[in-house]
């Protein structure tokens, strides 16, 4: 894998430069993790701005996502980079932001179409400056199998013990698995587990903003709640869940061997592709009825301009473009489970896609808690919640050690601001 | 003395050409050795020595290896790589090698049929990428699609079987199994070799003295590849401390579960390179290599300067 690593970087360094000899139009790279949506930028994306801009080509550059952000910093700090970086929210790009390798957008047309909630994620800690433009969020949830739920005649949970008496009726029949998720990768144990039940313990953005203020401590009742809940997904999981894989867990479900998959709407276009049953979705359950509802609303991906790209009007012609509407419905569409960040209103096809959406206007949104402020150190926050999550599902570790061990690793480096 | 200065040109020692070809041949395989491993080695070294500060690439002496010893954090990581290390070393000295031997030991008895076969099945998941072997494996033992717990039920043992790979305290063995089901062939391979070398006379002499069976196995033939044993017995040792692949493709570069089968390779490599959003830090990374430079040129050192000199060789 290293190998494969160096041969890209080697590739993308003598290459990407002849590339840009031979064109004699303005050729550029788009940096970018998203290796699933490859043919969506080439077919439709991409074709749609070249269109309307002759003598700008572009290319999109995928990697893997777990080696992209050490890869990318390495084309960034050797000056090959492409002139086009997607950008992980919050902290990382900050860095990149901050070591000026990421340009200021503040003047760039359309950044006005972005509400501050979709920028906080690409902005300076005090809110000045913009440095990528927010192109799509993710939110979490749970879809489900319709047909699953109409053989067994159940339906959708709205508080916790209905979710757990539902999963206890699905295992008592016995046809489906209850849950389809594993703990071998680890980050769906923390993604679409703790930070996708978590919001409604610790009150969204309540909780999130008073961790970084150290108000609240990882170790508080409402941070170590959702660690219990998950501790009781066990039972319901699949037989050797401990080394089931995330694309196991996909398949599972896809093929129909389970009722409900932990999820986040990434998941809408693949699964629709590959499923064939109606599927629905529902949000993380709340507590009692009546309770105030959160959900995980992760502004998720951005775009940013090189600051020593080769072609900057020309990237910026393209980040201008990623910022106007027509983007946002065509990206919205093309990739239904990123929903847009521009402020007009994005019509969406799909129904799954819009089902998740429609929970905005009930339920409070937040974003990850370690993404931002306390995901900036080392120990890594968000690796370490992947890490115990999986513990705390697998029962190898309780939830109180689970959220000591880290707030013993934040506190370790985070001192928050008095 | 002048008469030697000017010495008949007869008693002269003949004066050879210089023998260039001697450099030519070897230029090659010296230039691309020096380039791609006596540098980038040396490199390393030198990195571990430096690191960023204030975004400038500073000399900063032993400072790298007294944090990755007393950061609590990255110390434990370390300890908890080197103990696995060693246990992954263990397994393989221990089943991998007597595997290995025994194989060979069968293979070398005259009477055996099909002897061909058996030596390159064997031999053949040597010859396989990782990758291949790593994902069959993975696949094999996954408890939703692998034929494991199927075939364990046709006779009757499916309870026995778990998700072994995903289990903390059973990963790190069913990992060194596959790396030993994998490397099996050449501990054998060698062995094999070093039976065959053994001269007839000596075993037929030991065949007169009523020496034949597991007496002659025992007595004759072990001290007799006893060298042999020794070379594999470090090829193994080097092997394992530089181990990472086969670990990177079934338990992925968290080696997880909660780290159970996190090896110095892996530790370097999630260091070096960063993981997801760890990033990567180049000169801790650096320090991780260079101990395990250390590690093995001290394994290997024991090996050539304590033990090889004590064995004894034995001369046809």
């Amino acid at each position: 894998m290293t190998r494969l690593l160096k041969g890209m970087l080697f590739a993308t360094t003598m290459f990407a430069p002849a590339g840009a000899v031979l064109a004699q139009d303005a050729s550029l790279t788009i940096e970018s993790w998203r290796n699933d949506d490859l043919s969506i930028w080439q077919e439709k994306l991409i074709p749609a701005f070249e269109a309307k801009n002759p003598g700008i080509k572009v290319t999109f550059a995928p990697m893997a996502p777990t080696e992209y952000n050490s890869a990318v910093n390495a084309k960034l700090e050797a000056g090959t980079a492409g002139d086009l970086i997607t950008c992980r929210p919050f902290d990382l790009s900050l860095a990149m932001f901050q070591k000026g390798q990421l340009a200021p957008l503040n003047d760039l047309d359309g950044i006005k179409n972005f509400s501050d909630t979709a920028k906080s994620a690409w902005t300076t800690d005090d809110g000045k400056t913009t440095f990528c433009v927010p192109m799509a969020s993710v939110i979490h949830g749970f879809i489900y199998n319709k047909k699953a739920f109409e053989e067994l005649k159940v339906e959708v949970p709205k508080t916790e013990d209905e979710f757990f008496a539902l999963l206890d009726k699905i295992k008592a029949d016995g046809n489906y698995i209850p849950l389809a998720m594993g703990t071998k990768d680890q980050w769906e144990a923390a993604t679409m587990g703790y930070y996708n039940i978590g919001p409604n313990d610790w009150k969204g953005e309540e909780g999130r903003k008073a961790l970084i203020a150290g108000t609240q401590k990882l170790t508080d009742a409402d941070w170590i709640e959702p660690y219990k809940t998950l501790a009781k997904w066990k039972p319901y999981l699949g037989d050797g869940f401990e080394a089931q894989t995330y694309p196991d867990s996909q398949n599972l479900f896809t093929l129909g061997r389970a009722a409900i998959y932990p999820a986040g709407s990434w998941e809408i276009a693949p699964f629709k592709a590959q499923a064939d049953f109606e599927m629905g979705a529902f949000p993380p359950p709340v507590k009692k009825a009546g309770d105030t509802c959160y959900i995980s609303d992760h502004n998720d991906i951005g775009i940013g301009l090189n600051a020593k790209g080769k072609n900057p009007e020309a990237a910026k012609k393209f980040l201008a473009w990623v910022a106007s509407p027509e983007f946002a419905t065509l990206y919205a569409n093309s990739l239904p489970g990123f929903f847009s960040l521009n402020s007009t209103a994005v019509k969406m096809e799909d129904p799954l896609a819009q089902e998740f959406v429609s929970w905005r206007q009930n339920c409070k949104p937040t974003i990850r808690p370690s993404a931002a402020i306390v995901g900036r150190g080392q120990p890594n926050l968000d690796l370490e919640m992947w890490r115990v999550s999986a513990n705390v599902i697998n029962g190898t570790q309780t939830p109180e050690q689970a959220a000591a061990e880290t707030q013993k690793g934040l506190d370790s480096w985070y001192k928050p601001a008095k | 003395m002048s008469d030697i200065d000017t010495a008949d040109p007869e008693i002269a020692p003949i004066k050879r050409p210089v023998r260039w070809h001697i450099l030519v041949f070897l230029a090659p395989a010296f230039l691309v050795y020096t380039a791609i491993m006596i540098l980038p080695l040396i490199e390393t070294l030198r990195l571990s020595l430096y690191n960023l500060v204030d975004g400038e690439t500073v000399f900063v002496g032993l400072a790298n290896f007294v944090t990755l010893f007393s950061d609590p954090r990255l110390a434990a990581n370390f300890w908890n790589a080197l103990g696995n290390n060693l246990i992954f070393f263990v397994i393989h000295m221990l089943v991998q090698n007597p595997i290995g031997v025994a194989l060979a030991a069968m293979l070398s008895v005259s009477k055996l049929r099909f002897a061909t076969f058996y030596r390159t099945a064997i031999f053949v998941p040597t010859l396989l990428s990782f990758v291949i072997v790593g994902f069959i494996w993975k696949l094999i033992l996954s408890p939703i699609w692998g034929i494991a717990p199927s075939m364990m039920d046709w006779v009757g043992l499916k309870w026995m079987f778990a998700p072994w790979l995903g289990k903390p305290e059973s990963a790190l063995i069913t990992v060194s199994l596959i790396s030993v089901w994998q490397y099996v062939g050449i501990p054998m391979m060698l062995i094999y070799a070093a039976l065959l070398n053994i001269p007839d006379e000596v075993l037929e002499a030991a065949e007169c003295d009523g020496i034949t069976g597991w007496s002659q196995f025992w007595k004759i033939k072990l001290p007799l590849i006893l060298p042999s044993i020794g070379i594999i017995s470090i090829l193994t040792f080097v092997g394992n401390f530089n181990a990472f692949d086969l670990i990177y493709t079934v338990q992925g570069a968290l080696a997880g579960p909660d780290g159970s089968t996190d090896i110095l390779g892996t530790l370097l490599y999630r260091t070096f390179f960063g993981f997801q959003n760890q990033m990567g830090d180049r000169s801790m990374g650096a320090t991780i290599a260079t101990v395990m430079f250390l590690i093995i040129l001290a394994g290997v050192s024991l090996y050539l300067f304590v033990i090889q000199r004590r064995m004894r060789r034995y001369q046809f």
